[in-house]
């Protein structure tokens, strides 16, 4: 909660008048109304999926900022969407808690490459990540493809490269991660459906 | 799932076997509750663990891991020796009056055909008589001693309340108070849906227990129904979708296949991959594969490929032999593998046999992961244990931005995709994985134009016409799944306008519908519910043809009238189809051909040749058993498993006395595989690994509620928090008395808080079918640690 008691009350007593009076003797229903307001006042809802099993529950995301110029866009808060007829705006511990899955300090920022032999890590920039990655493909690529099998029948595999991954990315890289590891020849290709 | 979440309220009976949706989908799990509130429903659970699904199920049945064919199996006797299945639907929908050939049988475990020197199955004599006119004969009596109806009665035969009850360790009284439950929806006012998920599939018999599934809901006339089907409820938010788009060993994109060394030209991958209806009246419709393979090929290489080099078929690797999961992790360990990437996936913890993939990595000359977070995979060279001077292998590790960063569809296990919204931007430093996908093609592609390299026709010729080509958009891709008519640019409404001349494109035929000249389907929010039956048509796409539930047509009996007017699936008006979007032709009528239209049968298969280890199924033990198979001492295992080398050693081999007991895996509703080791909070409410030991068991051990146990098998061991529970209790199998151990998956050496790694316990063996390993039924031993 955003808002502290004493800003709860005062908020209640501004909002106050009209409504049912509790056995408290004041109404709480402004209250309520008026933290939700409060914590998500001036956000931007945007609708999203859980990232979790595969109920697929809605869920919305409340974000803070513009996106403008020299503005960072936050998560604020994350709740079941009450429009979806899956999840009805339910959410279970994990969706729940997606909040902290999408602003989390963990997450990395930098490539990293760890030498052979090596017992730590090393910061690199993108440029020299994606040349190491295409030079190393390419080069295992080429020692392991396989235009012609033992009967002279054409395969075209790549047979020393594997790839596997994801149940957790979209549709649309799902089926371009397919399409181009087909297209460089890639046989081994599995995901977690497969375990 | 046949059907979908929402759908699950219609049902009268919802069995939960092979799953736990109260912890693993509470948010689908909430319309079996609601079945069971609103609509009277009972709901069960059938598995080796009291769950919290059991806590807030009518009934429960405790049984041995591994011994869910059997238990089925009793099912489908007392159904058929009691005359409780639906007659109609089972003679009009399924291939019950198909005639087999002669020279099929089953003795001692072993169908005909076997052959013991390569463990596989010559399938030859698992087929139907032919007439005179090249179609199956069939006897509408079902009263053919080779009709598949009788052979499916003999074959069950065996499966006796005793026989079951002394395989599962419950006792017959228990198992039969279920089978009235679950045997019950065999008429056409009743209907039952069962709910599975890994709990079946991580077996070494994983697609027959689901197969008989299957063969349950045929009998009981199930299939097709709202409140019916057989629901595999998935685990990852796109696991239903990553393997629609085929991120699978042995598919292309819409369960299309990819092609065999001895397919030499597209017309014979073609001829083999496009089925022949085996009866007159069936739709066949998989006799459309050209359209879809050739639609494939011209999304992926567009005016590259054409008639006069067999539209780019040989742009596609054709392996040599399996490449599925194990196999690829075989293929490492023995050395043979340079390179490793892995996208969004805990490779190591995922396992089986941890100690086996650290060794397996090892030898990888370089290995790439991709993720939003610094994962246990992308540091196996640091696992407890390790020496990383040892681990000469180099790794990269890119950080990938995550789901509230992007846009795009995920496609839910009820087949909805849905598409989401990107909530914030993708932060300096990090990249979409599109990104990065996008920069490794481009620059391997510039690799090969500056300095050549091994074949790489396909490489250069890749269609790759994107606004931005270092950043193709969400929507972009989505386009080039619907397709196109190429002829006029315009987006495709359905595959029905799929071609195979080139004219059409579809990167997955499935999807077309999902992105139109109308907009984008996916992202429709409508509401409105005109049946009340939940379907949803204006909710986002679900696949096929927005459809919501698959097999419809067999929702209604031969006049095209529901089986129970209250929950109709379609209904015949004499004109056309009203209801779900028909699974037939919408102005088909209803006596024009069978219901299933997805097999050259036409209807549903009792009886098939398609999976590699029997037309039936047929109890096997688990691979590591403390048990002999009491059907057949002979043949306890299924004899189709692929045993890869030195397995077999790192198996049990005196199960009775070094590993007495039965192990399985699982997941808890706080945490979701391995990710949620990051997240504070879930970390906080479940912070430490632990293991579940049976009262009695730890009483004997002198293992104490809160106080540490260590477990261990020939492949590794685990420690953690011992919690004593009743809610696995001992069974009695062959006058023994067996224990069960239950272990969650989710820790490791990276996270807030560390743990053991269950899969150092499980084994390197899978599925015949699907080399799915056996991750929920293996041997163990522990001790108070």
């Amino acid at each position: 909660m955003d808002i502290s008691r004493r800003e709860l009350l005062k908020t209640s007593a501004l909002v106050g008048g009209g409504g049912v009076l509790h056995a408290l003797g004041f109404d709480m229903e402004p209250a309520h109304a008026a933290s939700r307001e409060l914590k998500i006042s001036h956000a931007r809802e945007y609708k999203t999926v859980c990232p979790y099993c595969a109920v697929g529950c809605g869920a919305i995301a409340y974000v803070h900022g513009s996106g403008g110029l020299n503005t960072e866009r936050s998560v604020i808060h994350v709740e079941g969407d009450p429009d979806s007829p899956i999840n009805g705006g339910t959410l279970c511990p994990k969706g729940a808690a997606q909040m902290q899955l999408a602003m989390n300090e963990r997450l990395r920022k930098s490539p990293m490459l760890r030498e052979a032999g090596s017992s730590e890590w090393r910061e690199i920039d993108w440029d020299t990540a994606m040349d190491w990655f295409a030079r190393r493909f390419k080069d295992s690529r080429d020692a392991t493809f396989v235009e012609r099998d033992e009967r002279g029948r054409t395969v075209n595999r790549c047979e020393g490269i594997g790839w596997v991954g994801s149940a957790t990315v979209t549709n649309e890289d799902a089926y371009l991660i397919t399409k181009t590891m087909r297209a460089m020849g890639l046989v081994y290709v599995d995901h977690q459906a497969r375990i | 799932m046949t059907n979908h979440w929402k759908d699950i309220k219609n049902a009268d009976v919802v069995l939960v076997m092979g799953a736990n949706p109260a912890e693993n989908h509470p948010c689908g799990f909430k319309w079996a509750l609601e079945a069971r509130d609103e609509g009277g429903a009972t709901v069960v659970t059938v598995d080796p663990r009291y769950t919290r699904t059991s806590a807030v199920a009518d009934r429960h049945l405790q049984i041995r891991p591994g011994s869910d064919i059997a238990v089925l199996g009793g099912w489908i006797h007392k159904i058929l020796s009691e005359g409780l299945y639906h007659d109609e639907y089972v003679r009009l929908h399924t291939n019950a009056s198909f005639i087999v050939a002669e020279g099929f049988g089953f003795e001692n475990g072993l169908f005909s055909g076997y052959d013991e020197a390569t463990g596989s199955y010559d399938r030859s004599s698992w087929s139907y008589e032919r007439g005179p006119d090249g179609f199956v004969r069939r006897d509408p009596t079902l009263a053919h001693p080779r009709c598949v109806f009788q052979l499916l009665r003999a074959h069950y035969s065996r499966y006796t309340p005793q026989v079951v009850a002394g395989i599962a360790g419950c006792t017959v009284e228990d198992f039969e108070a279920m089978a009235d439950i679950v045997c019950s929806t065999g008429t056409a006012d009743r209907v039952g849906t069962i709910m599975y998920a890994v709990g079946w599939t991580m077996h070494t018999v994983g697609a027959q227990i689901i197969r008989t599934g299957a063969i349950l809901q045929l009998l009981l006339g199930n299939i097709g129904r709202p409140g019916g089907g057989i629901n595999a409820l998935r685990g990852h938010a796109n696991v239903q979708g990553a393997t629609d788009h085929a991120i699978v060993a042995g598919i292309l994109p819409g369960y299309l296949r990819v092609p065999k060394p001895d397919q030499t030209s597209l017309a014979r991958h073609l001829a083999d991959s496009t089925p022949r209806p085996l009866v007159p009246d069936s739709v066949n419709y998989w006799g459309n594969y050209p359209r879809f393979m050739v639609s494939q090929l011209k999304a992926w290489f567009g005016d590259r490929v054409g008639p006069g080099n067999d539209f780019g078929y040989h742009y596609l690797g054709k392996p040599a032999d399996d490449t599925t999961w194990l196999s690829m992790w075989d293929e490492a360990h023995r050395n043979r593998m340079e390179g490793l990437v892995a996208l969004g996936f805990n490779a190591l913890l995922a396992g089986p046999d941890v100690p086996r993939l650290i060794r397996a990595m090892s030898n990888l000359k370089w290995k790439v992961v991709i993720d939003p977070f610094l994962l246990d995979s992308a540091e196996f060279w640091n696992a407890p244990g390790v020496d990383p001077a040892d681990v000469q292998t180099e790794v990269l590790y890119l950080p990938a931005a995550h789901w509230i960063e992007r846009g795009g569809s995920f496609t839910n296990s009820g087949r909805w995709a849905q598409w989401k919204e990107a909530a914030i931007d993708i932060p300096e430093g990090v990249r979409s994985d599109t990104w990065i996908l996008s920069e490794l093609f481009w620059r391997v592609r510039e690799l090969y134009e500056e300095e050549g390299g091994a074949w790489h026709d396909a490489v250069r010729d890749l269609q790759w016409d994107y606004v931005n080509p270092r950043a193709p958009t969400d929507e972009e891709l989505a386009r080039e799944i619907n397709g196109y008519d190429r002829r006029t640019g315009r987006l495709l409404s359905s595959f029905g306008e799929l071609r195979d001349d080139g004219t059409t494109t579809a990167g997955n035929w499935l999807y077309t519908g999902s992105f139109t000249e109308e907009g984008n389907m996916m992202a429709r929010r409508g509401r409105s519910d005109p049946t009340g039956l939940g379907f949803h048509h204006d909710w986002a796409f679900s696949w096929p043809a927005n459809r919501r539930v698959l097999y419809n047509r067999a929702s209604a009996d031969g006049d095209g009238r529901p089986w129970d007017a209250r929950r109709a699936g379609i209904r015949w008006t004499g004109r056309a189809w009203v209801g779900d979007v028909p699974d037939y032709g919408p102005a088909t009528p209803p006596d024009a051909a069978g219901a299933f239209i997805m097999t050259e049968e036409g209807v549903a298969r009792l009886f098939t040749p398609h999976l590699v280890d029997g037309p039936f199924s047929e109890h096997y033990e688990p691979a590591e058993s403390p048990v002999a198979n009491l059907l057949h001492r002979d043949v306890p295992v299924n004899p189709c498993v692929t045993w890869y080398g030195g397995v077999a050693e790192t198996l049990a081999q005196n199960v009775d006395g070094e590993f007495p007991y039965a192990a399985t895996v699982y997941r808890v509703v706080e945490r979701e595989h391995f990710v949620t080791s990051h997240v504070p909070g879930l970390v906080e409410i479940m912070p430490d690994f632990f293991v579940e030991v049976p009262e009695g068991l730890a009483a004997e051990k002198g293992i104490e509620n809160g106080g540490r146990v260590r477990v261990w098998s020939p492949r590794g061991e685990v420690e953690g928090v011992a919690v004593v529970t009743r809610r696995i209790k001992p069974l009695t199998v062959d006058g023994r008395t067996l224990w069960t151990i239950g272990i969650p998956v989710h820790w490791g050496f990276k996270g807030i808080t560390t743990g053991s790694m269950a899969n150092s316990l499980t084994p390197f063996v899978g599925d015949a079918n699907t080399r799915c390993p056996e991750f929920k039924a293996f041997a163990v031993n522990l001790e108070r640690a």
